[in-house]
């Protein structure tokens, strides 16, 4: 078991450090010359108004809420699913009760209107 | 084991190191980010304890949506916007409480007897996953807890769009 | 083991046998194995999509009546080469006012989101990065890896535009992991493991069959999750902001242009490898480099289909993109989640031709169901939706009253 954890944290610095040594690379090949014009951001052809940092609307986090509370579900079912074929009729049963009660919630937000986009 | 506990610190003292940054830092949004550093030193250390559900579940879902929905419900408050900062003192009390009730918890968790009987190890493989589902579907298991956590997720979910609909009104 | 019938597993055992010879105690032979394996496989899927680019391109001209790139080389193949050494020459320019930490360290996670799927995808029935056992929720784990790398670019931008980019990004890519995520419990259920190599191989009857819908929806879920055409709209090419990385240039952006192109090809893999039976095919199991010719073929296909659909689908709206993710996809996996569930607990034991004739009667059942709710859905709200071309002015009466204004001047 440690031995998988360690090839896949070995894999994933591996996957870091490939593209960070292409863009080092890239960056010794690559012109240095910033000018002010040049780093400036930009917004419809003018200088930006006000801080790039805007307030944002509950819309996002709607989603965010709804995403978490089905992302729990879904890991929860996990264990489930590993263990389907050693589990019982029963066992079904009790996931679809389980499955159920989250569908309501899906169902109020769906009533008040939370999965719109406005 | 030496290179075990070496990691082990290691981890341990980044881990300790990103909390201390997020309490302390001044920007919301930096404080967040730390906060998925917390969690990613939490999930190496669920690893080296051979815990693989416990990692993947500390990574799919503090990294990937409670870190998020945090970001978002950052932006979402115009205050976090300013890089404004506490002036009032009254944290220090929290944070006072806070430890103690962490020292009072682990106290008892290193004195209850069971807990020192319950390292037994498992098979391994997916036989450690299939037991947790055993576990949790088995009617004198945990099949309880399971159907409340989901009345649970439920409450949490109506309240979250109660209060984001609430909200979303007033901008109108 | 012969070498043509195993390659791969051949050159292992004679580097083992090697290393072992020159006195490196076994520990380290395995760590500098597992650093030699990772680096192979992760540096090989990023030259792969060198090719893949000019696949994709090439193909994409011809789906749209169009010739491809067809100058540098025979049929173009090199054009990727030609425009990757243009992009390492690229001035790299940061904005003003960015974090510089985060906003170095976006485009590395958004490529390692990507490279980090190789590592648990089974390539054939003996060469695999790792057999974990908690494979398919890695999957997952890793996406949230690259939707943090998208939330950093938007923040560390600097710029509104990217900041609005990002967030939609990230709020689409989490409305289509809920049902990604639900129907990959399904192939987890029928297969009795989250490892990928055990699900590839219990797949003597490839998932496909026994759960049609389910495969359907994560088909859709994953090319969302790509941010490809028609769900592209996070960051659509055609448009003149294009999204959380407007402010990124040179090789930093050619990262997210090379993990886009890579992760579509990754998420075939993966659909070829939940639902397609992966390695899966006769003779396999004897010869294994079979096996990984058997996963290309299949690969091969879905890539072709998720490159036709995007070249020839029109672009969703945000709102559309949110509706179908929630109000469609969401619900249809949650059903198909629970018919696999109850059809194949009902049905008799035994791999039979029976069962997977059950639960391919449940789905069409289940399609069919779901079809008809929406069609009833439409038909209540035809008439509440608001229709584009419904009683705007009318352009030409405009134009009349103006273009008879200068004749009364002059």
């Amino acid at each position: 078991m440690l031995q998988e954890w360690l090839y896949l944290a070995i894999f994933l610095a591996i996957s870091l450090f490939i593209p960070a040594a292409a863009i080092g690379a890239a960056a010794l090949l690559s012109p240095k010359k910033p000018s002010t014009l040049k780093n400036s951001i930009y917004e419809c052809g003018i200088e930006t108004v006000g801080p790039a940092r805007i307030q944002f609307k509950a819309q996002y986090y709607l989603y965010a809420i709804l995403f978490l509370i089905f992302d729990v579900e879904t890991v929860f079912l996990f264990p489930f699913a590993v263990a389907y074929n050693q589990l019982l009729f029963f066992a079904v049963i009790e996931v679809i009760l389980f499955v159920f009660v989250l569908a309501g919630g899906l169902a109020y937000a769906w009533r008040r209107g939370a999965l719109e986009w406005s | 084991m030496t290179t075990m506990q070496l990691i082990f610190l290691i981890t341990a003292a980044v881990t300790i190191f990103a909390g201390v940054m997020m309490v302390s830092v001044r920007k919301l949004l930096h404080a967040a980010l730390w906060l998925i550093l917390v969690f990613f030193g939490v999930a190496v250390i669920f690893g080296l304890l051979e815990a693989s559900f416990l990692v993947i579940i500390q990574i799919v879902l503090y990294i990937g949506a409670i870190a998020i929905l945090i970001v978002f419900a950052i932006m979402l408050t115009q205050n976090a916007i300013d890089d404004t900062y506490q002036t009032s003192r009254r944290w220090l009390v929290t944070a006072v409480v806070a430890v103690i009730a962490l020292a009072g918890i682990l106290l008892a968790l290193f004195t209850w007897p069971q807990g020192q009987a319950l390292t037994s190890t498992l098979a391994g493989g997916q036989q450690d996953i299939a037991a947790i589902g055993l576990a949790l579907l088995d009617p004198e298991g945990y099949l309880i807890p399971f159907e409340i956590a989901s009345i649970l997720l439920l409450a949490a979910l109506i309240g979250g769009i109660y209060v984001g609909i609430e909200h979303k009104g007033e901008e109108k | 083991m012969i070498f043509i019938a195993d390659p791969i597993t051949f050159i292992t055992t004679w580097l083992n046998s090697v290393l072992t010879g020159w006195g490196i105690p076994a520990i380290w032979v395995q760590f500098i194995m597992f650093i030699l394996g990772a680096g192979l496989l992760a540096l090989g899927a990023m030259i792969f999509t060198i090719g893949l680019i000019w696949l994709e391109r090439k193909l994409g001209g011809r789906v749209q009546d169009r010739l491809g790139p067809n100058r540098v080389g025979p049929w173009g193949i090199f054009q990727t080469i030609a425009d990757m050494l243009k992009i390492f020459t690229k001035e790299l320019i940061t904005p003003v006012g960015a974090d510089k930490f985060l906003y170095n360290l976006a485009p590395l996670l958004a490529m390692a989101a990507v490279l980090g799927l190789w590592a648990v995808i089974p390539l054939s029935p003996t060469v695999f990065g790792t057999n974990i056992n908690v494979g398919v929720l890695y999957l997952i784990g890793i996406g949230s890896i690259g939707e943090l790398g998208i939330i950093m670019a938007g923040l560390s931008s600097n710029n509104k535009y990217a900041l609005l980019g990002g967030f939609r990004a990230v709020a689409s890519l989490l409305s289509y992991e809920v049902p990604m995520a639900i129907t990959l419990l399904i192939p987890v259920m029928l297969a009795g493991s989250m490892g990928l190599n055990d699900i590839a191989s219990a797949q003597k009857v490839a998932f496909i069959f026994q759960a049609p819908v389910a495969a359907l929806v994560f088909f859709i879920a994953a090319i969302a999750e790509n941010g490809r055409a028609p769900f592209d709209l996070m960051e659509a090419d055609s448009e003149i902001v294009a999204g959380f990385n407007i402010e990124y240039s040179g090789l930093k952006f050619g990262m997210y242009y090379v993990a886009d192109f890579l992760h579509a090809f990754t998420s075939a893999m993966i659909f070829a490898t939940l639902f397609l039976g992966g390695w899966n095919g006769p003779g396999a199991e004897q010869y294994p480099a079979l096996g990984f010719l058997y996963l290309l073929i299949k690969t091969a296909l879905v890539y072709l289909l998720t490159v036709t659909i995007r070249f020839t689908v029109p672009r969703l709206r945000i709102d559309q993109m949110m509706a179908f993710a929630w109000k469609y996809l969401t619900p249809l996996a949650l059903a198909s989640l629970l018919v696999t569930a109850v059809v194949d607990k009902a049905a008799p034991a035994g791999q039979g031709l029976l069962r997977v004739a059950l639960l391919i009667g449940a789905n069409i059942v289940l399609f069919l169901i779901a079809d008809r709710l929406v069609t009833l859905y439409r038909k209540q709200h035809e008439k509440a939706r608001k229709v584009v071309s419904d009683d705007r002015p009318v352009p030409v009466a405009i134009r009349s009253t103006v273009v008879e204004e200068p004749e009364v001047n002059s």
